[in-house]
């Protein structure tokens, strides 16, 4: 008899030292993956906070610029840089030939005439002096430097020769490559280029549809929520009513692009690609979110208080204003956030109502053409070039990152706000 | 109160019905209520005199399922008829629950909302006045009076409960009810409570729905003593208490079962 207990007793210690450790390794396993999955992100996409810049000297030749003597501002501006850049750029092997020179050219970003034009703006007394311009590398230069360059390959199976290397070699020895904190990948729009392509424009874009999206959806669903919680009565329609906003809720998103595609910019004309756009189809998604979340954090507020209210010959209105809603406000808010990050983080609806397009301009307003984060890092993942491959960890870093502050920020409203009752 | 040796009667019953959907839950209940006295309510659990209590300021037209039937005459006017105001006839009457439930804001706050929410002060001044006379009356000023601005959540039991009889009498309704104010609370809390109806009753008329027999018989002039949704016998307390008529309530008061 006693025996048996003993068994018994063993048993259950050890059932449930078990269960321990199914917990703890299912524990481990998700922060395994999550530990390799930020290891890949950040291990791919640090080196695209750095740029390569090459360091070439420039003569500023004032004929080759086609300038005069004492040339004013408005001359400065419209002067022909293409020569001086050209020049500078063959200069750096005297012994070159034409293709050689071209493939020299071809060593720096499309835009190093204007990095140029704008040393020569900034101090208009180098006329005539040579001086050493930074320079933007090209992509696979610069993927050269960082060390993600396969040199091994044969070389007709890469874009860079074995002249660019030769030549970039040598300027590594000289000490005349530099590598600086990549502000461009900030404060530039996308490109063609994955040397001067930057996150400006889907930052922006992120930025306004989430605002669109917050502005529309938070104050239908929290009134929606508020009553179909407080105010309708409890019948059939009503729980018809809930059973959709959940299923709502569950709707795939593309569904919504759809919807917005075929509502939004085919019945209401409104213009393609816009965070506008953008916004409202987001807003749709996040509508049943809030509204879940408003509803279950209304339901929270103990009844007594709603009871004491109404004993004190409050109205239904007042009490729900004065005390029911303020008290889920924090629950709401959090809920609101957790939609709103959803939405941030969303593709799929976006690329049908056409955002996915290639755009290269800042927008300024809801209204402009851009593409979101989340789309940003569709096109770059699309691209073949291999300067965009670091480009597209680096902006799923900035991604996470926002969407990271975005849950702290719900958490802090949650633990600060929240009223404790008796 | 008697007047000239006749008692004012407040609150009048007539043959009240209370229907929780197709279950009913109080039987053709007939109750007069005198003013300026304690009505206890007695009787064992789910027998219906929070039901009843409830009917008095309508708090069961919250529960959707909950119908009322017959007559319920306050000042002889009849509560359930459909020209009557809820928020106005829950201004007149107060009520006092089971569990303190002091609303998340500051002591003044929640003594100044019924005054607030009725247009009672014109003036900060008034209003403090009518916050510092409530607390007064609900003898929880001096314990409170340097921290009107805390959170009234931050109490003790005893002191959320006498916030909360702050909180109704800050209206000056005429008639409070109590659905068992102190089945939550300590002796001595309860001890302060039961005082505090006794000075109450000289403004307002009390209904006190309670567990404790001891304590019916100690705050309450009348007594009605419930059994499965029916009235079974009301009176005197001292009758009830004394010399029952039926032999249920005897039972009950006795101990025997309940």
């Amino acid at each position: 008899m006693n025996k048996n207990k003993e068994q018994l007793l063993n048993k259950r210690y050890k059932a449930e030292q078990r269960f321990r450790l199914y917990g703890l390794s299912a524990i481990f396993m998700a922060l395994l993956f999550l530990t390799i999955f930020i290891f890949k992100i950040f291990s791919t996409g640090y080196s695209a906070f750095q740029k390569t810049w090459l360091i070439v000297p420039v003569t500023f030749d004032a004929e080759l610029m086609m300038l005069d003597q004492n040339p004013s501002k408005e001359d400065l501006q419209d002067a022909d840089y293409y020569d001086i850049a050209l020049k500078s750029m063959a200069d750096l092997d005297p012994n070159a030939n034409e293709d050689q020179e071209n493939e020299l050219k071809r060593m720096v970003s499309y835009f190093f005439e204007k990095e140029i034009k704008n040393e020569l703006l900034n101090d208009p007394n180098l006329i005539g002096k040579t001086k050493e311009v930074y320079l933007t590398a090209s992509d696979d230069l610069d993927q050269v430097f960082k060390g993600n360059y396969p040199r091994d390959l044969p070389e007709d199976q890469r874009r860079v020769s074995d002249y660019q290397l030769k030549i970039f070699d040598q300027l590594v020895a000289n000490g005349k490559v530099e590598s600086k904190f990549n502000i461009s990948f900030f404060t530039n729009a996308d490109s063609r280029e994955a040397e001067l392509a930057g996150i400006a424009s889907s930052f922006m874009d992120s930025i306004f549809s989430i605002l669109v999206c917050l502005m529309i959806a938070f104050p239908v669903a929290v009134l929606a929520a508020i009553y179909l919680e407080e105010f309708a009565p409890k019948n059939r329609f009503t729980d018809f009513i809930e059973v959709n906003i959940n299923n709502l809720a569950a709707v795939p998103s593309i569904v919504f692009g759809l919807l917005g595609l075929g509502v939004l910019l085919a019945i209401f004309q409104l213009p393609r690609s816009t965070p506008l756009v953008g916004g409202i189809t987001l807003s749709l998604m996040t509508l049943p979110t809030i509204i879940i979340a408003a509803r279950a954090s209304l339901k929270a507020v103990p009844p007594s208080i709603r009871e004491a209210a109404l004993a004190m010959g409050a109205s239904r209105m007042q009490t729900t204003m004065h005390h029911t809603v303020p008290l889920s406000m924090p629950g709401t808010l959090s809920g609101t956030i957790i939609g709103l990050a959803q939405a941030l983080g969303e593709t799929a609806p976006l690329i049908l109502i056409g955002m996915v397009a290639f755009v290269n301009t800042i927008p300024g307003s809801p209204m402009d053409p851009a593409a979101s984060l989340p789309v940003q890092i569709y096109i770059w993942a699309e691209s073949a070039e291999r300067g965009f491959v670091e480009k597209v960890s680096a902006c799923i870093m900035v991604l996470l990152g926002f969407l990271i502050i975005m849950n702290l920020f719900a958490q802090i409203i949650r633990h600060k706000f929240e009223k404790k009752w008796s | 109160m008697r007047k000239n040796g006749v008692k004012m009667i407040k609150i009048k019953a007539k043959d009240v019905d209370v229907f929780y959907g197709k279950k009913q839950a109080l039987f053709n209940i007939s109750l007069d209520i005198e003013e300026n006295q304690v009505t206890a309510l007695i009787g064992p659990s789910g027998c219906g005199k929070s039901t009843f209590l409830r009917c008095l300021n309508r708090m069961n037209d919250v529960i959707d399922i909950c119908s009322v039937k017959g007559e319920i005459l306050i000042n002889d006017f009849n509560i359930n008829d459909k020209s009557c105001d809820v928020v106005r006839l829950r201004e007149k009457i107060g009520m006092v629950f089971q569990k303190p439930n002091p609303f998340p804001k500051t002591l003044y706050e929640n003594v100044s909302y019924g005054p607030t929410i009725h247009g009672m002060a014109q003036s900060k001044q008034e209003m403090d006045e009518i916050v510092e006379t409530s607390l007064k009356k609900a003898a929880l000023w001096e314990e409170v009076k340097d921290r009107l601005h805390e959170p009234g959540t931050g109490l003790s039991g005893g002191q959320q409960q006498r916030l909360c009889i702050a909180r109704a009498i800050s209206v000056r309704p005429e008639v409070i009810l109590m659905d068992e104010p102190c089945s939550a609370l300590d002796p001595i809390a309860t001890a302060q409570i039961e005082e505090l109806i006794d000075e109450l009753k000289k403004e307002h008329t009390i209904i006190i729905v309670t567990h404790s027999m001891a304590q019916a018989a100690r705050v309450s002039q009348n007594t009605g003593f419930f059994h499965l949704g029916q009235l079974i016998e009301h009176g005197s307390t001292d009758k009830i208490f004394k010399n029952p008529d039926n032999k249920k309530t005897q039972d009950y008061i006795t101990g025997r079962f309940g």
